[in-house]
């Protein structure tokens, strides 16, 4: 049907739409995991379920986890950095 | 500060629609225009390669030139994150105890250690399900390899960095990677045993419907499988916290 | 109607395209930047997809029911959008990892103050 497909293609943009417009990098990798399945879900309606497959466990799973461990990576990062410069202030 | 860059945006932004109206408008629609490549692909498949998916055809055997290509894309990008991270990692000796009595209270809960433990097994069939069926069904080395890298993800979810460190011996993984990616191409230097150009299909094509069918495309999978798969546990060791050099537990 | 479905295609691309080059150029972390890539990418995805659909066409899957030899939706833009979906997925892996060296060096991660070259 057009219709089911034109609908899918509206959601990919809305989704897509939102995940630049989420400043809040935490959040951004929520955002991120939901634009992955819906993209899937665009695969599947388009006849596709090769690429859905492999965009349904990429996009949902294996992205937003290795943003989310770089993130927490930066802000270990920042805390250490900022010890350090207390520690230098101090001497 | 940010506003001549914003103006140059939209300027640039009118123009790729102006072009783009430009270049789209005029194109027949696609039911019209004959693909006569994946006509042609979609005919022979079963015929040529007793093969009923034709996406893993293409993928492993008609173009399996261009996934030789984007497999070492990705064999590079793991070594240069590697790379990357390794070097970051060296200066953090000092904080290695630290990091080490941090990682035991990540581990979860009694209940969701169980829940772990008992989605891994399954988690492993499905993935080698995926892998191996790859010339029957939709799937293949690439899905299947990233479903296998989830299983070894979620004993790192479910028990700590330590016990993920015990299980998965990062030389091991390397080793595994390095075979997948050497595998692949020396599938393809079998062709020259019969004096065929590189990546030829020339092992015996085997029944429909089974296994064994489609020849070198089930070996290659399965190697291009067990590359994804290392690939990505390689990313997730480079990633974490704690990964640091073997010089201070080890 | 067909008609319009088919520009809805295109149409969906080049916005995918035109806001992840907008998210690009008015990032303030550089992890918002490699996501805006990650939507650059996913317009080509729907580019491609949109061109090898025929309407009423099954998937190239020649098993439980669809005889093999029939007609079916184009499988060499699926081959091609299949591999790239798992390669992608590491160089943003890569692209974060040279992230977070830049924030080690620079202490910040925002790509408007990161001047690392100096003299």
């Amino acid at each position: 049907m057009a219709i089911l497909q034109l609908g899918v293609l509206a959601l990919v943009v809305i989704a897509g739409t939102a995940l630049v417009l989420t400043r809040d990098v935490r959040s951004q990798s929520i955002v991120l995991s939901l634009f992955g399945l819906i993209l899937a879900l665009m695969f599947m309606v388009f006849q596709a379920p090769d690429v859905a497959l492999s965009q349904i466990v990429v996009g949902a799973v294996g992205l937003p986890l290795m943003v989310l461990l770089a993130i927490a990576k930066l802000r270990r990062d920042h805390q250490e950095l900022e010890q350090e410069h207390k520690r230098k202030g101090r001497t | 500060m940010h506003r001549p860059r914003l103006v140059l945006f939209f300027a640039g932004a009118m123009g790729f629609v102006c072009l783009f109206v430009f270049g789209f408008t005029p194109l027949r629609h696609p039911r019209d225009i004959r693909n006569r490549y994946a006509q042609q692909i979609n005919t022979r498949t079963f015929a040529e390669r007793n093969i009923t998916d034709a996406v893993s055809a293409v993928n492993f055997d008609y173009r399996g030139f261009d996934t030789l290509g984007e497999e070492f894309i990705l064999f590079v990008s793991v070594l240069g994150s590697l790379l990357l991270l390794r070097m970051e990692a060296e200066r953090k000796e000092g904080i290695l105890m630290d990091a080490a009595e941090r990682s035991r209270d990540l581990g979860a809960s009694d209940a969701m250690g169980l829940w772990i433990l008992a989605m891994v097994a399954p988690k492993l069939v499905f993935g080698i399900y995926i892998v191996t069926h790859g010339q029957l069904t939709p799937g293949g080395g690439f899905q299947g390899g990233v479903i296998l890298a989830t299983a070894a993800l979620i004993i790192y979810c479910g028990k700590g960095f330590p016990i993920f460190r015990k299980m998965l011996s990062h030389s091991a993984i390397e080793i595994l990677e390095a075979l997948g990616a050497g595998g692949f191409v020396a599938i393809g230097m079998l062709a020259f045993l019969w004096h065929r150009p590189f990546l030829t299909n020339v092992l015996p094509l085997g029944k429909a419907h089974e296994l064994t069918s489609g020849g070198t495309i089930a070996l290659i999978s399965l190697a291009t499988g067990l590359e994804v798969s290392a690939g990505f546990v390689l990313l997730l060791y480079a990633f974490l916290q704690e990964t640091l050099t073997e010089r201070g537990e080890d | 109607m067909a008609n319009a479905f088919t520009y809805a295609g295109y149409a969906t691309a080049a916005w995918l395209f035109l806001i992840g080059l907008y998210g690009v150029v008015t990032s303030r972390h550089l992890v918002h930047l490699c996501l805006s890539l990650t939507v650059i990418q996913a317009s080509t995805y729907v580019l491609f997809t949109v061109i090898g659909y025929r309407q009423g066409l099954p998937a190239p899957i020649f098993t439980d029911g669809i005889k093999p030899g029939a007609a079916a939706v184009d499988p060499v833009v699926q081959a091609l959008m299949l591999t790239d979906i798992v390669v992608e997925a590491t160089v943003v892996a890569l692209l974060l990892a040279i992230t977070v060296r830049i924030h080690r060096r620079a202490g910040t991660a925002d790509p408007n103050s990161v001047n690392i070259m100096q003299g």
